[in-house]
């Protein structure tokens, strides 16, 4: 017990006089909190719109309009062929091309509907499907309105649509838990997993080697210090969380911490057996990287893991941070207990024995 | 193979690296309070020998005891007692110069008040009590070596191995140095050491000489010189290693 005293205040020492470290912990989850919510947007804004009208009527005027007002569309421009459009298509001004046909109003009212054409560039596939079901929605709203002052009972509207635990519909509220998680993936993962293999590499880990010390209390003590910067880390990004984007968790703190310290436990084992692995730094950032990018990509940090091919789908229940992603998102947005969500907890308290199994097992005093 | 008087016993001691036989059936034995100086040119295994004597490298094959406890199975019962200063400078440089002290002190659990004391004697008998708290990383080589044999010795082990303690170091800090492990030995400690320079050799009270991972000779420096119809230990390492495969 006193060895471990002694370790952990080496270690202490160490991270409070390495130049770079005690900044790191406290700085870098703000400016990742105040920046990343940005500029990682999948909110489709300003889709440039050309209008082809060929009608020249109240309706299609109405539907210029209409588009003008939209706070995700812009009017681009109104021309009268569809070849000045695409002109402005091809040379990327335009990102929708809106044809209204001749005699669209006079069809609309007989009954003889002539078709709206939609053209847009696809080349970002989000942005071109969004932008066309924007522009299908305001379509259908002016042409609804012109019915109803057509024949004013069949006003109303068919259906409702409310988004739940997400209601403004921003991707910022998705990426601001998953951010944590790339925070703690770092400083609790990369960070212990180099100071191990730095000790190595300057060579004092040999005069601990040639001592008595127990090799799970030498780690512990280096692991302290982190889990602890891992839990200022937490706490830092959710105030920012609150502050900046008035975003709190709407289920229970605790479940927070909770499943973020389990998180912190896998992730610090995995670091420590890349460590154990290599026996330089750059060694363990290949390691580190290599597994990082699948967790990032795999893992439904960025894209829902639903949308995966069912192969792929499969091969995520392997990656820890998929049950820690979901629990953070359903925690915090949806405001999930811990029971909704305890298989997760159990996956990350088995990935993390695991982990440290194998973290002890790859360290060796004596080769 | 327990005999009192020898702190270190070794058997045919091998460690092979796939095909190539870093140290090659070495046996040897070290009494208590000795010093003992074990030569050989760059290459020769001095190294991957103290190695596994250490509890840090596991032997190939062969036996040997390091202070009543087996190299192969109880290495971390070796650790308890003795002491080590590596060939490359391996304490926390920003750590200063006590905290280095208590974090070792600590690790042998050396109690706090000896420990205290034991450092502000140690550091005084070579005149550094003042620089106690300055971080070791500023401190010049020649410092840094002594300080890592005061490290070594904090927790007073029954022996002390050092790899190549003077390397790159001035006349008078080796001169200064070899006081520091007459001073030691004269305590009681065993010193196991290795070394190119010649000089030293003379210092020690028994010397091994390895060539390509083998003993090759094994005894004093005056019945080295006799037997080897040498003039210095210089001309007898010269003899010696004339037949040398490794090495630089």
């Amino acid at each position: 017990m006193s060895t471990l005293k002694v370790l952990l205040k080496k270690e202490v020492l160490q991270f409070k006089r390495n130049l770079f470290l005690p900044k790191l912990v406290v700085v870098f989850p703000i400016m990742i909190m105040l920046i990343i919510p940005w500029v990682t947007t999948m909110d489709v804004r300003h889709v440039n719109v050309s209008v082809v009208d060929n009608d020249h009527s109240q309706l299609s005027q109405r539907i210029i309009n209409k588009i003008n007002a939209s706070e995700y569309l812009t009017l681009h421009s109104v021309t009268g062929s569809f070849d000045l459009s695409f002109n402005s298509l091809e040379h990327g001004d335009v990102d929708a091309i809106l044809e209204i046909p001749q005699d669209f109003e006079k069809g609309f009212v007989t009954g003889s509907t002539k078709k709206l054409s939609i053209s847009a560039n696809s080349v970002n596939a989000t942005k071109g499907s969004l932008g066309l079901q924007y522009l299908a929605q305001t379509l259908a709203t002016s042409i609804k309105e012109m019915r109803a002052s057509h024949s004013p009972t069949q006003a109303g509207d068919l259906v409702v649509i409310q988004n739940r635990y997400n209601p403004t519909l921003e991707y910022r509220n998705f990426m601001i838990p998953a951010l944590l998680v790339m925070l703690l993936i770092i400083v609790t993962g990369f960070l212990p997993a180099l100071n191990f293999v730095g000790e190595k590499e300057i060579g004092t880990i040999e005069q601990i080697n040639v001592t008595p010390v127990n090799r799970f209390t030498f780690t512990l003590a280096k692991l302290i210090v982190y889990w602890v910067a891992g839990f200022l880390v937490i706490t830092i990004g959710m105030l920012v969380a609150w502050l900046v984007y008035g975003l709190t968790p709407v289920g229970n703190i605790l479940a927070i911490y909770t499943i973020s310290m389990l998180f912190i436990l896998v992730i610090s084992g995995f670091g420590l057996i890349a460590s154990n692995l290599s026996s330089t730094m750059q060694q363990a950032v290949f390691f580190m990287f290599f597994f990082v990018m699948v967790f990032i990509l795999m893992s439904g940090l960025l894209t829902p893991i639903e949308s995966m091919p069912q192969w792929a789908q499969y091969f995520t229940y392997i990656l820890p941070p998929r049950y820690f992603i979901s629990t953070i998102r359903a925690v915090y947005l949806k405001g999930a207990t811990f029971y909704d969500m305890r298989y997760n907890y159990y996956a990350l308290a088995a990935f993390a024995v695991v982990m440290n199994l194998g973290a002890s097992l790859t360290y060796r005093k004596q080769s | 193979m327990s005999n009192n008087d020898y702190i270190i016993e070794v058997k045919d001691l091998t460690k092979q690296f796939g095909s190539f036989t870093a140290v090659d059936h070495i046996s040897f034995e070290v009494r208590r309070s000795e010093i003992f100086g074990f030569l050989g040119a760059n290459g020769a295994g001095k190294t991957t020998a103290m190695r596994m004597l250490c509890g840090l490298s596991y032997p190939t094959s062969g036996a040997g005891t390091v202070a009543g406890f087996d190299v192969r199975k109880e290495g971390e019962k070796i650790k308890r007692h003795i002491g080590y200063m590596s060939q490359r400078f391996s304490l926390y440089e920003d750590l200063t110069v006590l905290e280095n002290m208590e974090l070792f002190g600590g690790i042998y659990q050396v109690d706090k008040k000896t420990l205290r004391e034991r450092a502000r004697h140690m550091l005084e008998r070579l005149d550094f009590y003042e620089e106690r708290n300055t971080l070791v990383g500023s401190l010049p080589l020649g410092w840094k070596q002594k300080l890592a044999f005061v490290v070594a010795t904090i927790h007073k082990p029954e022996i002390v191995f050092l790899d190549e303690p003077t390397g790159g170091v001035d006349p008078i800090t080796r001169r200064q140095f070899w006081e520091m492990i007459y001073q030691a030995a004269s305590e009681g400690t065993t010193i196991f050491v290795t070394t190119h320079y010649m000089d030293e050799a003379e210092y020690c009270n028994r010397i091994s000489m390895m060539v390509d991972g083998k003993i090759k000779a094994l005894d004093t420096p005056a019945n080295l010189k006799k037997s080897f119809n040498a003039a210095s230990m210089d001309e007898v390492f010269r003899i010696l290693a004339r037949d040398a495969q490794r090495g630089d």
